[in-house]
C-alpha cells in the first residue's frame, strides 16, 4: 500500500534522513521547509500523515496544527510533531492543539519509524 | 513593648553564654531572682541603671542588649518563614528569634538571601531559555543538527544495502552537520559563559554593583580628591566578576564624580553645617536638580550629614535601580516593595518634590522623613514622552524630633505587611494585624 506523508521541516539533513527512511518503508514523501504556506500545501497534497516541526520559519508548527484542526478534512489527520523544545508546556500546548504524537529532538530513526507505524495503525482502526 | 521583649530575651541569652544562674545575676545587680525571671521572660520593662548594671555583670555593651537586629533581618526571617510554610503565629515571633539567637538569625537570613538569589538565577535562566530568541535559536540549531547527525549516522551504520550514491550523500551531510555542530556549540558556550553566575551565586549584576557600593559606605574619597578616576577605581575592583556589574559600577562612579564636581565636599560640608539637612536648599545653593542633591547627600559621610541616610532610585516601571539602605528602613532585596512609598508617589507627580514622613511597621516603629522627586533622564525631545526616574532620600527621624507630625504608615512588601485594610495590597500577608 503506497501511503503519502508530508514532512514540514526546515533542517535539510533531517529531511533527507527521514525521507530516506520512509521511502524505504514504502511511503511517498513530500517535503516542505516553510511554515508560511504549510496549511495550503497540506490542502493541496492531502497527505495520509503529516510530520511537522514545531519551530518553522514563517509560522509555527502549533499555529499550522491549530489551523488544520479547524478544517473538517484534516480534523483527524495524524500529525507527528517534532520539536527541539521538550518542555511540558510545549507538549501540553501541542496536545491542546490536537497533535497525535509529540517527539523531542534528538530522536532516533527507530523512534520515528515506530511513531509513524503506530499512527498508521491508529488511523486504520479509526 | 517589642524592644523590651527583645531586651529580656537577649539578657537571658547573654546570661546563659556567661554561664550565670538567674539567682547569681540577680544577686550581683541587687534584685530578686524572680524579678530577673520576669525581665528575661519579657514581662517587665528594663532600662536605666538596672540595664547598665546587668550589662556590666554580663560584660557586654548595654546597646547589645537593647538594640534590635535590623528591621531587614527580621523582615528576611519573616520571608523565610513564609517560604517554608511556617504558621503565621510562629512567623510573628521572628523578632523574638532574632533577639534570642542573633547569630543563627543572621545565618538564616543569609541563607534565605542566597536561596532567593539562586532562585532568581534559575528563574532568569529559565526565562532566558523560554524567551531569549538567541538562546532558543541556538538550542534549536544544536538539537536539530544533533538529530540530523544521529539519524544519518544510524542510516550509514545500519543500512547494509546502501547505494554508493546515497552513502556519499550521507557522508557529505555528516561532515557538514558535524562542522555546524562544532560551530554552534562553541557559539552557545561563549554566549552562556558571558552570563555565568558569580561564585557567590549573585545572578544579577546590579546586586554585585550594590554590594560594591555598600562595602564603601557609598563614599569614595579618592574620587572626591581626584586621586583616581572612575575607570581606574572600577578596574581595581576585583570583586566585580561580570562585565555588566563593572559597567553598572562605572556608571555609578562617573555620576558620583560629576555630582562631586558640582557639589564639592568642602562646600557641601559648609552648607550642611550652616543650613542643616535641607535638600531643596542644597539644590538651590549649588544650582543643581533636586535629584542630584538627594544623590549627593546619600553619599556624604555620616558625620557630615548627622545621620545615616538611605537612597532608593526606581524607573518608571517601578523597578528599583539603586538602593543604599539605612538602618530600620527595610528594603526588599528584589522588587515588590511597598507602593505607598513616596518614591512611587513621585512618579505620578513628575517634577514635584514630595516630602513625606513615613513609618514602617516593625519592632521599632521607626519614623523616616522621605524626600522624593521624579525627574526626566536624558535629553528631552519635541513630541517625545520623557523617561522618568524617581529618587527618594530616606532620613531617619530621632524619637525626640518626631514633633507630633503624622507619619504615613508604609510597608516593606505585602507578604510581610500586617495592614490588612491597605488599599494597595497586592497579595495576602503572612502576618496578623499588629505583630
Amino acid at each position: 500500500m503506497n501511503r503519502h506523508v508530508l514532512l514540514v521541516e526546515d533542517e535539510p539533513n533531517i529531511v533527507e534522513a527521514i525521507r530516506f527512511l520512509l521511502t524505504r518503508e514504502g511511503w511517498t514523501v513530500d517535503c516542505h521547509t516553510d511554515g508560511t504556506d504549510a496549511v495550503e500545501t497540506v490542502q493541496a497534497l492531502r497527505p495520509d500523515l503529516l510530520i511537522l516541526d514545531l519551530m518553522l520559519p514563517g509560522k509555527s508548527g502549533l499555529d499550522i496544527l491549530r489551523e488544520l484542526r479547524g478544517i473538517s478534512d484534516f480534523e483527524h489527520l495524524p500529525v507527528l510533531m517534532l520539536t527541539a523544545r521538550g518542555q511540558s508546556r510545549d507538549r501540553d500546548m501541542a496536545e491542546r492543539a490536537g497533535v497525535s504524537r509529540f517527539m523531542t529532538k534528538p530522536f532516533s530513526n527507530i523512534e520515528v519509524l515506530t511513531a509513524v507505524r503506530d499512527l498508521v495503525a491508529l488511523a486504520g482502526r479509526a | 513593648m517589642v524592644r523590651e521583649s527583645l531586651t529580656g530575651s537577649r539578657i537571658r541569652e547573654r546570661r546563659q553564654i556567661a554561664g550565670l544562674r538567674q539567682a547569681e545575676l540577680a544577686r550581683q545587680v541587687g534584685i530578686s531572682a524572680s524579678y530577673i525571671n520576669l525581665i528575661e521572660h519579657n514581662r517587665r520593662r528594663i532600662a536605666g541603671k538596672l540595664l547598665l548594671d546587668i550589662a556590666r555583670v554580663l560584660k557586654v555593651d548595654p546597646t547589645l542588649l537593647t538594640e534590635g537586629a535590623e528591621a531587614a533581618l527580621v523582615a528576611s526571617l519573616r520571608e523565610a518563614a513564609a517560604d517554608s510554610g511556617v504558621a503565621a503565629v510562629e512567623a510573628e515571633r521572628a523578632d523574638e528569634f532574632a533577639g534570642r539567637f542573633p547569630g543563627w538569625a543572621e545565618v538564616m537570613a543569609r541563607q534565605r538571601q542566597r536561596i532567593q538569589s539562586l532562585e532568581q538565577a534559575v528563574e532568569m535562566l529559565s526565562d532566558r531559555f523560554n524567551r531569549d530568541p538567541h538562546l532558543a535559536e541556538s538550542l534549536h540549531e544544536l538539537l536539530s543538527t544533533a538529530t540530523a547527525i544521529r539519524s544519518t549516522a544510524a542510516i550509514l551504520a545500519e543500512t547494509g544495502d546502501l547505494t554508493a550514491e546515497w552513502r556519499d550523500r550521507f557522508h557529505r551531510n555528516l561532515d557538514q552537520d558535524s562542522r555546524r555542530l562544532a560551530d554552534s556549540s562553541k557559539s552557545l558556550v561563549s554566549y552562556l559563559d558571558a552570563t555565568t553566575l558569580t561564585e557567590e551565586g549573585r545572578a544579577i549584576p546590579q546586586e554585585e554593583a550594590e554590594a560594591f557600593v555598600t562595602a564603601h559606605h557609598a563614599h569614595f574619597p579618592e574620587l572626591e580628591t581626584g586621586e583616581v578616576d572612575p575607570e581606574t577605581l572600577t578596574d581595581r575592583a576585583s570583586e566585580l566578576s561580570t562585565p555588566a556589574a563593572r559597567q553598572i559600577v562605572l556608571v555609578i562612579l562617573r555620576r558620583y564624580l560629576a555630582d562631586a564636581r558640582t557639589m564639592p565636599l568642602t562646600e557641601m560640608r559648609e552648607t550642611l553645617s550652616r543650613s542643616g539637612l535641607d535638600p531643596l536648599a542644597l539644590a538651590r545653593r549649588f544650582g543643581v536638580t533636586l535629584t542630584t542633591a538627594l544623590r549627593r547627600l546619600a553619599v556624604m559621610p555620616q558625620d557630615d550629614v548627622g545621620v545615616e541616610v538611605g537612597l532608593v532610585v526606581c524607573d518608571a516601571s517601578g523597578s528599583i535601580l539603586f538602593r543604599k539602605p539605612t538602618e530600620g528602613f527595610a528594603l526588599p532585596r528584589f522588587g515588590e516593595s511597598c507602593p505607598l512609598w513616596p518614591l512611587y508617589g513621585a512618579l505620578s507627580r513628575p517634577m514635584t518634590p514630595i516630602r513625606q514622613r513615613v513609618a514602617q511597621p516593625g519592632r521599632d516603629n521607626a519614623i523616616f522623613d522621605c524626600v522624593a522627586i521624579s525627574e526626566p533622564v536624558g535629553p528631552v525631545s519635541f513630541n517625545q514622552e520623557p523617561v522618568y526616574r524617581s529618587t527618594m532620600l530616606i532620613v531617619p527621624v530621632a524619637e525626640a524630633d518626631t514633633d507630633g507630625a503624622e507619619a504615613i504608615p508604609v510597608g516593606v512588601s505585602c507578604r510581610i505587611c500586617p495592614r490588612a485594610t491597605c488599599s494597595a495590597r497586592r497579595e495576602p500577608s503572612i502576618l496578623g494585624e499588629g505583630f
